[in-house]
């Protein structure tokens, strides 16, 4: 193209400043659609969702609205919303997507379920009137395979199943049964809570008692709760809170079987962690494939707020849009600020300056959730159960070639094979335990051979694994773990948020090497250790964790 | 809750280990800052000094002895006792994978010369790259003056951060994620059809080449660099010109104190109209019979229709004599001359000494009359001092930044960059102007208030200053003299009386007001917005009252700043092309000033202030002059009721031009003397921040044109004048004698270090930054408050007249276009005349953006594309000056500040047309340079 000969339309830029001109319609729309609510830059994500919902899609003019609105720059706007998965922009030479879309999960454990065929089936069934799109994992991997029809999550799902529901248009997440406020008050609930906000507890002995119980960090870091507080609590306010409830490693879904569950108990170990460490505003980062966990979450923080039971801080629930990333505790505060999820380089740690620049209080949510019940019933309680040395309590999701896929809560430590053979109902008829991912999609491969390790912290290092999430796939004799790694590459290169070269570059580069048939070893061992090394974040550095597993423990599959 | 900053500046030096050596930290510095203090060397792309580190090339990783992972060595502060390796096996694996991973996706063909990735790999051997290429995105060529090709982007963002972070346009994204990470414009759209304003930081800040000028110009390997200033606006920014076979190829920002390597699209991109083919390169004398009336015109492509080339000798002899014969025979006041903020304070002052010692009268005068001279005059009144009290940069001091009547990103866009940083910064940022611009999203406060009504405005904010007791009645009884005055003048302006009037809720402007007085710091920042009223000077009046009553002035980030319009508006005034006053604002009527430069000059002078701009115009109509000499400036244009002064014009009986291209002011013209253009010559102009700054020759001016100075001098001799300047520094060191504020300034430490502030009285003075820090230089020392009462617009719209026009300038063209529009880029990106209007008011007229309308005034009418711009009020619209096609000035109203003789640009009384008939360009303009490149 020559040099500035794009000037068709000269007539368009001649009758208008530089760039988009703000649409007075559009502008309106988005007006309305915002309401009376603030136009904090920290909102636009939620914002983008209102635009979203109710029109199917983001348009270009809507962009220049909002932005106007919200006295961002365009760009600003576009490079929020083009980040996340569940926004799609339509710019002017663009056609929106069908109403409605079925995500299909074609993560690890629903790829093994046959979601690949299952997207190619689906695609021929519904034709063009909706848009079947496959997704990183939903966090029902006990389910695989999975597809979500608008927001309604359809387990096992078939093209029958799924084509049922699209016809029909049930495309919202329905609700199960669980411990609502006034069920879980009546047996106790928020009395703890209750207690601590009336001065009844010393905030130095609850600390204690979280070091002495030995609970770490259940998103997968691993840093001790008790710990954490007291940092927290030791450095200069205002002090917030923000809860990662973005369960988004591959294989993980333990947040959302507690929260479809038992919602208060984590609200109630919020509430005493935030009062332990002298919270003043606390954010719940909420993933947003989970539509049937906001809604519960939605409901019941109305409720808490309405009859609280105490003093409460500020809460805000905020949702995710889509991306993998957020679960990386920076990235995810880059969100709740309504930015791209770029994960922060440390130091500053998010303790020191976390969310909105102030010292951040981090957790997952299931580490609040053990909180009550470890300061009722003692340290401990939580550090006597444990086995083969180690102490505490696990809640496994396992998935893949057992007979009973789901959460399990285990002792720490026990071994994959007990694991299988005492809590999974054993593995799947026809099928050999062949391989297992102890810690989703990050934490590596390790064969059937090496199947007695105790499953914990620290205990996987030394083989270049990690427990993490506590996400533990299995492999059978049907499956290579060199077509697991790729399935695991693939996601990673497309959850990088692109920000450093070792994962943007590198994961990409290694895929493509990964999918030859002979791996380049030399070459995949080189980038691993540079995006192990040199990554900003623990995606790009763990991302080669199924490389270096697939060729020292598999190296027959790749030859 | 609002952000906390995160630096985490260590405050103390860090004694730490580099490469097993013993080093020390300089407070808050990074390790690749000490490291590179120390001599060692670690790759980088994405660091550049000065920008904030952003550690996403990972290039820079270190070893830190106990860490787990890499550290970023452009982002992590060394602790006590760290032990850092650069170069240790592990680190270095690192460096070089990440420079072979982005080296793999380089094209073939490089766009650049300096690629800092192909700099770094040659220096750590990193072999041919063993990846896979990606797929490679597609070039877009679509802005005129960049081309983005993204085959070699690193997505490093320092593009990002120089356009969010540095100039904060705000255009340049990265957007999407993982390998589809792009670097996007907008909403990812083609960078010419993006808000971009072409500033050119992102290019300068690119590594890789991935931007870059158009047209391969960054191919190019100049043969010589000249170091020199900016020729348009007075934001005075420095820059490189890059030289090859005599041509300048392109331009680099340069790190002088105004702009600090920040440009904007005129200073980078506008250059080339040096090298236009319509250059004036022969003396030109008119031909006998070629007609000289208001409404003939020329084709500048063909001067030879109606002049005839002549020798210096005879071109300068022809226009001596005559404008000789007309001083001996019609007497000294039947001469005038308009000399140029556009030359060098050396030409200003040599033409100023020409008129008061060769013509004998002050009838000299230049463009500041149509900018700034209410300004000026309110200031000389108020604080005795026309300059500027703070420079542009305490915006960063400042906790307050009022700025009124101004567009800075169109006319002082890095002026507005300090600004736009400062806020970012979390300075609170009042922005009052009709016009909405885009800088008006950074506002804290913004104010679109009616057209004209400024005085009620500001008197408002002083009724309510006075009343909530917020005044400085400290400052106003040991600094000033007149609060009683004023006190009782603001009294009948209460906002609720001033809110309909100005159209802000009168809880607004008290608020403003609040956050104005109580600041540690405020600064005043205006433009003419201000000043082009027939109230200019009352406008100008009550913003020095603002600050006098509660003493935000005097001190650094704390006082009152005009925005100067042309690049040597400044020093065109402090040497002296004022009628009123000698250099250094000296009255000519002052017996001490008029001995002082009588005796400089040796010569008698006139003690009668001459005739202004626009006074000048009537006395030529009133057949009171007859002869004039014009220095590269162009009435004919530039004029209010253009068409009047073009009748003037013609009716001199000798008008003489020295210009660089055959202007409309030519038209008119006898004689005409072929200059030079800014990058021909040595010389010094003045910004709007009293920098002396030096310009410096890189071309070779074409054919015949001769220095500006040269051309004086000649003429001048001509006259009687007995003149031996060898060059700009003789005329610099005789105006160091008839000027204090610049006595200091040595023209020897002016090439040595390019930029002296002044006042600056004795040699090795500092230079004064801020003024008025202990007494004003009134007779008293104590600065004055003027009270001011509204007067309207001197032609209020009625039903005839029903829009009211406002004038200006348009970001990409400078004045009356006689530069930028043959500037191929800039021609390029504006081409045609346009008129901003709202929407609304378009769509009432029953036309669409883009159609042809025609704004007509009591004093002519042009038709020009209409423009659709919510930004701009309703039942107002916005013409900027420069299209000779549809010329504003044919519309606007001569009427005049009475005290600062300025015609009222800013509000005239027009009606608005659907359709019309288009002037079509003639030999330049729409676009005509580009296509001849």
């Amino acid at each position: 193209m020559e040099q500035g000969k794009i000037k068709k339309e000269r007539g368009g830029r001649r009758g208008k400043p530089k760039g988009r001109a703000v649409e007075p319609g559009a502008l309106a729309q988005v007006q309305a659609l915002l309401g009376s609510e603030p136009r904090r830059r920290d909102l636009l994500i939620e914002h983008l969702h209102k635009i979203q919902d109710k029109f199917g899609h983001i348009s270009a003019a809507h962009i220049a609205a909002l932005a106007r609105e919200m006295k961002l720059a365009m760009t600003e706007v576009f490079e929020v919303a083009s980040f996340y998965h569940h926004f799609d922009v339509v710019k002017e030479d663009g056609a929106p997507p069908p109403a409605l879309t079925v995500r299909v999960c074609d993560s690890l454990s629903c790829e093994l379920g046959g979601a690949n065929e299952l997207i190619a089936g689906l695609k021929r069934a519904l034709g063009d009137g909706v848009r079947v799109i496959p997704a990183p994992c939903v966090g029902r991997c006990e389910q695989a395979p999975v597809a979500v029809v608008g927001q309604n999550p359809v387990a096992t799902a078939t093209v029958t199943s799924v084509k049922a529901l699209a016809d029909a248009g049930k495309s919202t997440c329905a609700v199960s049964k669980y411990i609502g406020y006034a069920a879980y008050r009546k047996k106790g609930g928020y009395h703890l809570a209750a207690e601590c906000l009336a001065g009844k507890h010393d905030a130095e002995a609850l600390i204690k008692t979280m070091e002495h119980s030995g609970l770490r960090g259940l998103g997968g870091a691993g840093f001790p709760t008790g710990r954490k507080w007291r940092i927290v609590r030791g450095e200069k306010g205002p002090r917030v809170m923000a809860v990662n409830i973005d369960e988004g490693e591959p294989g993980t879904f333990k947040d959302r079987y507690y929260l479809e569950r038992d919602p208060h108990r984590f609200l109630e170990g919020m509430l005493i962690a935030a009062w332990t460490a002298q919270i003043s505003e606390v954010y719940i980062y909420l993933r947003d494939e989970y539509a049937g966990v906001r809604a519960i979450l939605e409901k019941e923080l109305k409720a808490l707020q309405k009859n609280p039971p105490c003093p409460l801080p500020p809460i805000f629930l905020r949702r995710g849009a889509g991306a993998y990333i957020c679960g990386e505790e920076s990235a995810m505060i880059e969100s709740i600020e309504g930015k791209r999820g770029m994960p922060r380089l440390r130091p500053p740690y998010v303790a020191q300056v976390g969310l909105f620049g102030y010292p951040t209080l981090e957790h997952n949510m299931e580490t609040l959730f053990w909180v009550r019940e470890i300061l009722e019933k003692g340290a401990d309680w939580f550090a006597s159960h444990g086995r083969n040395g180690r102490k505490g309590l696990r809640s496994f999701s396992v998935s893949g070639r057992v007979v009973k896929p789901g959460v399990h809560l285990a002792p720490a430590g026990i071994t994959v094979k007990e694991l299988i053979a005492e809590y999974c109902g054993g593995m799947l008829t026809g099928h050999a335990f062949y391989a297992y991912l102890p810690g989703g999609a990050s934490g590596g491969i390790l064969p059937a051979s090496m199947g007695d390790i105790p499953l914990d912290f620290d205990t996987l290092n030394q083989y270049g694994c990690f427990i993490g999430s506590a996400a533990v796939i299995i492999l059978s004799d049907k499956d290579k773990a060199s077509a697991a790694a790729r399935n695991i590459m693939k996601f990673f290169a497309e959850e990088s948020c692109g920000q450093c070269t070792p994962c943007r570059v590198g994961t990409a580069k290694a895929l493509n090497l990964m999918e030859k048939p002979s791996w380049n070893q030399g070459l995949l061992e080189a980038l691993s250790g540079a995006m192990a090394d040199a990554s900003i974040c623990g995606l790009g550095q763990a991302a080669p964790n199924p490389i270096r597993c697939v060729m020292k423990y598999f190296p027959k599959e790749v030859l | 809750m609002t952000a906390l900053s995160k630096d985490e500046l260590n405050a103390m030096p860090v004694e730490f280990k580099l490469n097993g050596k013993d080093v020390v930290g300089n407070a808050g510095e990074t390790i690749i800052q000490t490291a590179k203090r120390y001599g060692v060397e670690i790759p980088h792309l994405c660091y550049k000094e000065g920008m904030r580190p952003d550690g996403n090339c990972r290039a820079c990783v270190v070893e830190v002895k106990g860490e787990r992972v890499l550290a970023a060595s452009c982002c992590r502060n060394p602790a006590k006792g760290m032990e850092v390796t650069t170069n240790s096996e592990r680190a270095v694996k690192s460096q070089k994978m990440v420079l072979e991973l982005l080296l793999s996706d380089m094209p073939e063909k490089r766009h650049t010369l300096h690629s800092e990735l192909d700099q770094w790999a040659g220096k750590l051997q990193v072999g041919k790259p063993r990846f896979e290429k990606r797929h490679q995105p597609q070039a877009d060529l679509s802005h005129y003056g960049i081309a983005v090709n993204l085959d070699s982007c690193i997505q490093c963002t320092r593009c990002v951060r120089a356009c969010r972070e540095e100039q904060v346009n705000d255009v340049i994204g990265l957007a999407f994620r993982g390998e589809h990470a792009k670097i996007v414009f907008d909403i990812d759209d083609a960078m010419g059809d993006s808000t971009c304003v072409a500033c050119g930081e992102c290019v300068q800040a690119c590594p890789t080449g991935a931007l870059m000028p158009a047209r391969e110009a960054g191919l190019v390997k100049p043969d010589k660099q000249v170091h020199s200033v900016c020729p348009f606006c007075g934001v005075g920014c420095q820059l490189t010109y890059n030289i090859k076979d005599n041509k300048i190829i392109s331009v680099d920002g340069r790190d002088g104190p105004s702009n600090h390597n920040r440009l904007c699209v005129k200073g980078r991109y506008g250059f080339d109209y040096v090298h236009h083919k319509q250059r004036l390169t022969k003396p030109l004398i008119r031909k006998a019979g070629v007609p000289k009336h208001a409404d003939f015109t020329m084709d500048p492509a063909n001067p030879l229709e109606y002049f005839r080339e002549a020798t210096w000798e005879e071109a300068l002899d022809l226009a001596a004599g005559k404008l000789k014969q007309i001083r001996d025979t019609k007497g000294k006041t039947a001469l005038a001359g308009f000399g140029s903020a556009k030359g060098s304070n050396e030409e200003a002052y040599l033409f100023q000494k020409l008129v008061r010692t060769g013509f004998g009268s002050n009838n000299v005068d230049h463009c500041t009359r149509l900018c700034h001279a209410s300004s000026v005059a309110a200031l000389m009144e108020g604080v005795a001092s026309g300059a500027v009290s703070n420079q542009v940069s305490d915006v960063g001091l400042a906790e307050v930044i009022f700025l009124i009547g101004a567009n800075p990103i169109s006319n002082h866009p890095v002026a507005a960059t300090w600004i736009k940083n400062a806020v970012k910064k979390g300075a609170k940022f009042i922005y009052a102007d009709p016009r909405r611009s885009e800088l008006s999203r950074h506002a804290t406060h913004y104010l679109q208030f009616k057209p004209d009504t400024d005085v009620a405005l500001l008197n408002a904010m002083m009724h309510t200053i006075v009343h909530e007791g917020l005044v400085n009645e400290a400052f106003i009884a040991s600094r000033t003299i007149g609060y009683e005055d004023l006190k009782k003048n603001v009294e009948g302006y209460s906002p609720e009386a001033m809110a309909p009037l100005c159209g802000i809720p009168a809880e607004k402007i008290k608020e403003v007001a609040r956050l104005y007085a109580t600041s540690k710091g405020s600064m005043i920042l205006w433009g003419m917005g201000i000043s082009q009223h027939v109230h200019g000077t009352d406008n100008a009046r009550c913003l020095i009252a603002l600050t006098l009553m509660t003493g935000q002035i005097g001190k650094p980030g704390s006082g009152l700043h005009p925005l100067r319009g042309q690049n040597n508006v400044q020093g065109a005034s402090d040497s002296g092309l004022i009628p009123m006053v000698f250099p250094d604002y000296q009255r000519v009527d002052n017996p001490e000033a008029h001995a002082r430069f009588e005796k400089l000059w040796g010569t008698t002078l006139d003690s009668k202030p001459g005739l202004t701009v626009v006074e000048i115009i009537h006395a030529t109509l009133d057949g009171k002059i007859h002869g004039m000499y014009i220095m590269g400036e162009n009435p004919a244009m530039s004029d209010p009721d253009a068409h009047h002064a073009r009748e003037a014009l013609a009716k001199l009986d000798m008008l003489l031009v020295q210009e660089i291209f055959l202007t409309e002011t030519c038209y008119y013209a006898d004689v005409i003397l072929p200059a030079t253009a800014w990058p021909e010559k040595d010389g010094t102009v003045t910004n709007t921040d009293r920098m002396v700054q030096m310009g410096r020759k890189a071309l070779d001016a074409p054919g015949d044109a001769k220095p500006d100075l040269w051309i004086i001098q000649e003429l001048a001799r001509r006259l009687g004048c007995d003149w031996n300047y060898s060059g700009p520094k003789d005329v610099f060191n005789e105006m160091r004698k008839g000027m204090n504020s610049i006595a200091g300034i040595t023209y020897e430490r002016l090439e040595r270090e390019s930029s002296v502030t002044y006042p600056c009285e004795k040699e090795g003075d500092p230079g004064q930054p801020t003024v008025f820090i202990d007494k004003f230089p009134t007779p008293t020392g104590r600065a004055k408050f003027v009270p001011a009462d509204i007067i309207p617009a001197n032609e209020r719209p009625d039903k005839e007249f029903p829009f009211v026009l406002i004038t200006g300038r348009q970001l990409e063209h400078w004045h009356t276009g006689a530069m930028t529009r043959r500037a191929s880029v800039l021609d390029a990106i504006e081409p045609e005349a346009t008129v901003l209007i709202h929407p609304l008011d378009l769509d009432a007229l029953g036309a669409k953006p883009g159609d042809v309308i025609s704004v007509a005034s009591r004093r002519g009418i042009v038709s020009l594309y209409a423009r659709a711009d919510d930004g701009t009020p309703r039942g107002a619209v916005f013409i900027p000056f420069c299209f000779y096609e549809a010329a504003a000035n044919l519309l606007t109203n001569p009427a005049l500040d009475p005290v600062g003789k300025i015609p009222e640009f800013k509000y005239c009384a027009v009606k608005v047309m659907k359709g019309g008939e288009l002037t079509p360009v003639s030999s330049y303009g729409g676009g005509q340079a580009l296509a001849a490149v």
